[in-house]
């Protein structure tokens, strides 16, 4: 588990029946692409979350397969639509095998 | 031989133009969540003597993408190190039992306190830039270790204290007790280092809104650090910037928490005076 | 055993050679990744916007932008990186839009890709030169 993982999202509290609303994920994680070499000119090894859904009671709001190139404390902006009250789960994949969570309730009003 | 030779010579071409009015800062407005309202522009305080007529946040030198990465805490991932912060103060550590929260509150309690900071410390008879009295607090109080300079746990702790204090108008004291210190660190700031011979106002004062090869200068102003800088991709200190500007000019450096930069960060932090605390910021 | 120069150097040469060689199977290219996500099918010009800066503030995160409206998928490509693969997007049945923004990294100048499987199942590609400079002391 990679140390000091720390997810932090952005979901409004309250939408509209059937309202867009944008959501901002951020995770804190070193995302070692696997390019670098420590000072013994060895090659550290690639160690990345591959993976980033979101959920939203159960449905599939989007699904990001990710590679070396995203930036260490990677960050999505996307929309979801809110058909009733509910929770969002947000669910990210480490090469290691961990699984790091998070989740948003929001209410209709 | 030839590269250092032609790279000073390049260095003094790039630097030729000395400049008197503000020059590459854009006129955007900085307010963050919708809701605080920073300001980036000043009037220059009485203490620079008229080097400079304005003071401008660095926010202002760096490209749109970058400056809206600050203007939302959750665009800004200086806030993810901040959250971690907010879990230490609330965790207790060391002999006593205690965590920060114990003593102080909740961390909007501190508002103001990093606006005035660095200060001079009657009881240790020093000046004491925040991370020195977080770790007297930590050593003296908690009865735990102190934090390295400028590492992790130090650098995540000053995050949070500014983040409370955003919005509010850097104001440090120079005279009285700080004086001597004061003008220590003036005297670093306009002498020149390394085997380029720079000193800090040859860039941040004669040239800034210029640009040394692709990174446009800005006036070095510290009210927004710590920093997210995109290109380490995490917090960075006042000292750290310090030690690697007077290492890029190819001198000796100095050490996070010497004397000397604790002079310094005391001299630069007065130059930002009636810029507000902007940090934790986002910078290239 | 006894190493006579013309064995030194015909070793020394194999060894130089093998290193030139690429090991096993290499990492995917461009053409690959798009071969793959496409099936060779052709790319329309329009459908899919690529939003990315013309000049990156800095390579090591360059926030990059995708909106294809109905696709179910987004692949983005760092054609210029040792291993072009940026991300995939598969938008599922909540999502708003088919939107989205995130931060990457550029080893240098190169062509930001973007190819989009549309709704009724054509594609569209997007493409964005992104310069990627070298700081002054502080870069």
């Amino acid at each position: 588990m990679a140390d000091g993982v720390k997810p932090r999202v952005k979901v409004p509290s309250k939408a509209a029946a059937g309202e867009a609303i944008t959501i901002k994920t951020l995770i804190s994680h070193p995302m070692e692409s696997g390019q670098r070499k420590d000072s013994s000119g060895n090659v550290i090894p690639r160690s990345i979350i591959n993976r980033f859904t979101c959920e939203f009671n159960g449905e599939s709001v989007i699904d990001i397969t990710m590679e070396p190139a995203i930036s260490t404390n990677p960050y999505f902006e996307f929309e979801a639509t809110v058909p009733e009250a509910g929770e969002f789960k947000f669910t990210w994949y480490d090469d290691d095998g961990s699984v790091y969570e998070d989740s948003k309730k929001i209410e209709i009003g | 031989m030839l590269f250092r030779t032609m790279t000073v010579a390049a260095a003094m071409l790039a630097l030729t133009a000395p400049m008197s009015a503000a020059g590459g800062a854009d006129d955007d407005v900085l307010v963050i969540n919708e809701d605080i309202e920073i300001t980036t522009k000043a009037a220059a305080s009485p203490l620079l003597d008229g080097h400079l007529d304005e003071v401008i946040s660095g926010w202002h030198f760096r490209d749109d993408d970058t400056q809206a990465m600050e203007m939302d805490d959750f665009d800004n991932p200086g806030m993810i190190f901040v959250d971690q912060a907010i879990e230490v103060w609330n965790t207790a550590e060391g002999s006593e039992g205690k965590s920060c929260a114990d003593c102080h509150g909740t961390p909007e309690e501190m508002a103001g306190v990093r606006a005035v900071y660095p200060k001079w410390n009657e009881d240790a008879g020093e000046v004491r830039t925040m991370q020195m009295q977080i770790n007297s607090c930590r050593t003296e109080r908690m009865g735990a270790e102190a934090w390295k300079y400028d590492a992790a746990d130090a650098i995540n702790m000053e995050a949070l204290l500014a983040s409370v204090s955003r919005g509010m108008p850097v104001n440090v004291a120079t005279d009285g007790p700080a004086a001597e210190t004061w003008e220590k660190g003036k005297e670093m700031y306009y002498t020149r280092y390394g085997l380029l011979e720079l000193s800090c106002a040859n860039c941040h004062e004669q040239n800034y809104g210029n640009y040394i090869r692709a990174d446009h200068l800005s006036q070095g102003q510290i009210n927004a650090f710590p920093a997210y800088r995109l290109k380490n991709a995490k917090l960075n200190g006042v000292h750290d910037r310090f030690k690697g500007c007077i290492r890029d000019t190819r001198a000796e450096t100095f050490s996070p928490g010497s004397p000397e930069f604790v002079a310094l960060e005391l001299y630069v932090a007065s130059r930002g005076n009636g810029l507000d605390v902007e940090g934790p910021s986002v910078r290239n | 055993m006894n190493l006579t120069r013309r064995k030194t150097l015909a070793l020394g040469g194999a060894a130089a050679l093998a290193a030139l060689l690429p090991k096993g199977a290499a990492a995917a290219t461009s053409e690959e990744w798009i071969a793959e996500f496409t099936g060779g099918a052709d790319m329309a010009d329009s459908g899919l916007e690529l939003t990315a800066p013309e000049i990156a503030e800095n390579g090591n995160t360059v926030p990059i932008e995708v909106s294809a409206p109905g696709a179910s998928e987004i692949l983005v490509l760092a054609t210029g990186n040792p291993t072009p693969g940026v991300a995939k997007f598969t938008f599922g049945a909540l999502a708003a839009s088919q939107y989205a923004s995130t931060r990457i990294r550029l080893a240098g100048t190169q062509d930001v890709v973007a190819i989009a499987k549309l709704a009724d199942g054509t594609f569209a590609k997007a493409s964005k030169t992104v310069k990627v400079t070298i700081g002054g002391c502080g870069g």
